[in-house]
C-alpha cells in the first residue's frame, strides 16, 4: 500500500494531507460508534491486497487455453466455470467470458461507473475508473487501445461491452502463438491483467 | 437532496470528450495513498451492515457535484460520508472533532472480523429467477428510451433512442433504478443490447466498432 502516484497533479500534496486526515477522523468515529470493527477493515485490505487479483484470472484464462472442455464451459455459464476455480462473489456474481478471436476483439468498460469482475480481477486500476478511459472506450476504442500500444489489424472488428448493470466481463484473450507444451502455470504467467480487460495482449513466451 | 433539484449524474462519460488521454499502469499498483485502502475497508464494512443498496451508492457518488474533480476513492469517502449524514449515523459536528460526539444508532448488523471472506466470496447476486418472462426475444430489434429520468439509471446518455439488437437474454434482475429509489427489487428482465457504431456515433464512428449494453426490460421498446 501506498506506491507512489506515478502521475503526481499540482497541489495534490495538500489534498491527499486533508484527505488522510478525514479517513482517520471517520474511521475513528465509525469504530467508537460500533459500526466498523477493526479486525473486520483489515480483513477486506487484506483480501484485496494478497488474494483477489489478477492472477485468479489468468488461471482461469491459462486452464480454458488448456483444456477444450473447460473453454466451452467458460463461454457457457462463466459464473460456475470461474467458481469452480474458487473464484466468486462481490462484483463477479454474474460472470461472462468472451474470447477474442482473429475476427473479433472484445474490449470491456463502465462508462457509468466502475463495474469490474473483481473475484477475478481484483479492485480496478486508476484508469479504468477514470474519465478519459470511460468517455473514449466506447467511441474511440482503436484510439485507447493505441495508448496501451496495441495496434490491431485494421478488419478486426472491435467489440466494446459497456458494464452498465451487474453482469461482468472477463475477456478471454488469443493464446499466444510458440507456447503449445507449455504448463497452465507457465501459461498463466504469460497472461496480463489488461489482456483480461482488452486493453492488453498476453507477453509472448 | 430535496426534491426540487432535478437529478443530474455526474458520472455518465460514455461519448464525451475533452478528458485527455488514458494513462496505462502497472498490474502491481493497487492503491497510490496509504487512506485508500482504510477508505475502500470502511465503504465495504459500512455497505455491509445494510444501511443502503450497491444501488442507493451509486446514486449518491453520481450525484456529488464535484464528482469529477475528485479522485476515485474521494468519491467514495464523499458518497460514504452522505449516506451516513442522511440517516443521521453520523453528524457534521463529529466530522469536524474527528471523534464520536453522538450516540451510535442501531445497525441491521455489523461485519465482524472472521465473515469478511465468506462475505466476500457470496456477494450479493442480482439475479431472480423466475420472476418474469421476457418481452423481447434473442436477434429482435429494440429501441432504448429517449428521455432521460429524474432518478438514477443505467441507460447511459449516448445510447438513448438508440436501436440495437438483442444479443443475450439474461433473465430478470434487481431493477437499478427502482432499488436506488429505495422502492425494492422490482426485477425486470435483462439483455445485453448491441448496436453498431454507426448507431451510436454517426457516419464518423471508427469503422468494425459495435458496443453493447445491457439494459433492463423498462428501457426498451420495439424498433
Amino acid at each position: 500500500m501506498g506506491e507512489p502516484d506515478p502521475h503526481p497533479h499540482p497541489h495534490e500534496h495538500s489534498e491527499l494531507d486533508a484527505t488522510e486526515l478525514r479517513v482517520r477522523a471517520l474511521q475513528t468515529i465509525l469504530l467508537e460508534k460500533g459500526y466498523v470493527e477493526a479486525g473486520a477493515l483489515d480483513a477486506i485490505v487484506e483480501s484485496y491486497q494478497t488474494r483477489i487479483g489478477p492472477r485468479n484470472g489468468a488461471r482461469v484464462v491459462a486452464k480454458a487455453w488448456s483444456d477444450p472442455d473447460y473453454f466451452d464451459w467458460l463461454l457457457r455459464d462463466a459464473t460456475a466455470a470461474v467458481a469452480s476455480l474458487g473464484y466468486t462473489g462481490r462484483q463477479g456474481e454474474h460472470l461472462v467470458a468472451l474470447a477474442s478471436t482473429d475476427q473479433v476483439h472484445h474490449i470491456v468498460v463502465c462508462t457509468l461507473c466502475s463495474c469490474y469482475p473483481w473475484p477475478v480481477l481484483g479492485l480496478p486500476p486508476v484508469w479504468y475508473k477514470s474519465a478519459p478511459y470511460r468517455s473514449r472506450a466506447v467511441r474511440d476504442p482503436r484510439g485507447v487501445l493505441a495508448e496501451f500500444g496495441v495496434a490491431l489489424p485494421p478488419e478486426r472488428e472491435i467489440r466494446v461491452w459497456d458494464s452498465t448493470a451487474e453482469v461482468r466481463y472477463l475477456v478471454i484473450p488469443q493464446r499466444p502463438p510458440g507456447t503449445e507444451g507449455m504448463s497452465e502455470e507457465q501459461l498463466a504467467a504469460l497472461v496480463t491483467r489488461d489482456s483480461m480487460i482488452g486493453t492488453g495482449l498476453p507477453n509472448a513466451p | 437532496m430535496t426534491a426540487s433539484v432535478p437529478y443530474a449524474s455526474q458520472a455518465d462519460l460514455g461519448g464525451r470528450a475533452g478528458f485527455g488521454p488514458v494513462q496505462p499502469e502497472d498490474e502491481e499498483t493497487r492503491f497510490h495513498a496509504g487512506w485508500e485502502p482504510e477508505a475502500l475497508a470502511l465503504v465495504l464494512a459500512m455497505g455491509a451492515t445494510g444501511s443502503w443498496n450497491l444501488d442507493m451508492t451509486r446514486a449518491a457518488r453520481e450525484t456529488l457535484p464535484d464528482y469529477l474533480r475528485l479522485s476515485y476513492y474521494q468519491v467514495w469517502l464523499a458518497a460514504l460520508e452522505k449516506l451516513m449524514l442522511e440517516r443521521r449515523q453520523l453528524h457534521p459536528d463529529e466530522l469536524a472533532a474527528g471523534r464520536m460526539l453522538h450516540p451510535p444508532v442501531p445497525l441491521a448488523r455489523v461485519l465482524h472480523a472472521g465473515e469478511v471472506a465468506a462475505a466476500l466470496a457470496a456477494g450479493s447476486p442480482t439475479a431472480r429467477p423466475g420472476a418474469r418472462n421476457p418481452r423481447f426475444a434473442l436477434g429482435e430489434r429494440v429501441r432504448t428510451r429517449l428521455h432521460p429520468v429524474p432518478h438514477h439509471t443505467r441507460l447511459p446518455g449516448y445510447a438513448r433512442g438508440k436501436v440495437g439488437t438483442i444479443a443475450k437474454v439474461h433473465g430478470a434482475h434487481v431493477f437499478a433504478d427502482a432499488h436506488a429509489q429505495g422502492r425494492g427489487e422490482d426485477p425486470q428482465p435483462l439483455y445485453t443490447v448491441v448496436f453498431e457504431g454507426a448507431e451510436l456515433w454517426g457516419a464518423g464512428a471508427a469503422p468494425g466498432l459495435r458496443v453493447s449494453i445491457d439494459a433492463w426490460e423498462p428501457y426498451l421498446e420495439p424498433a
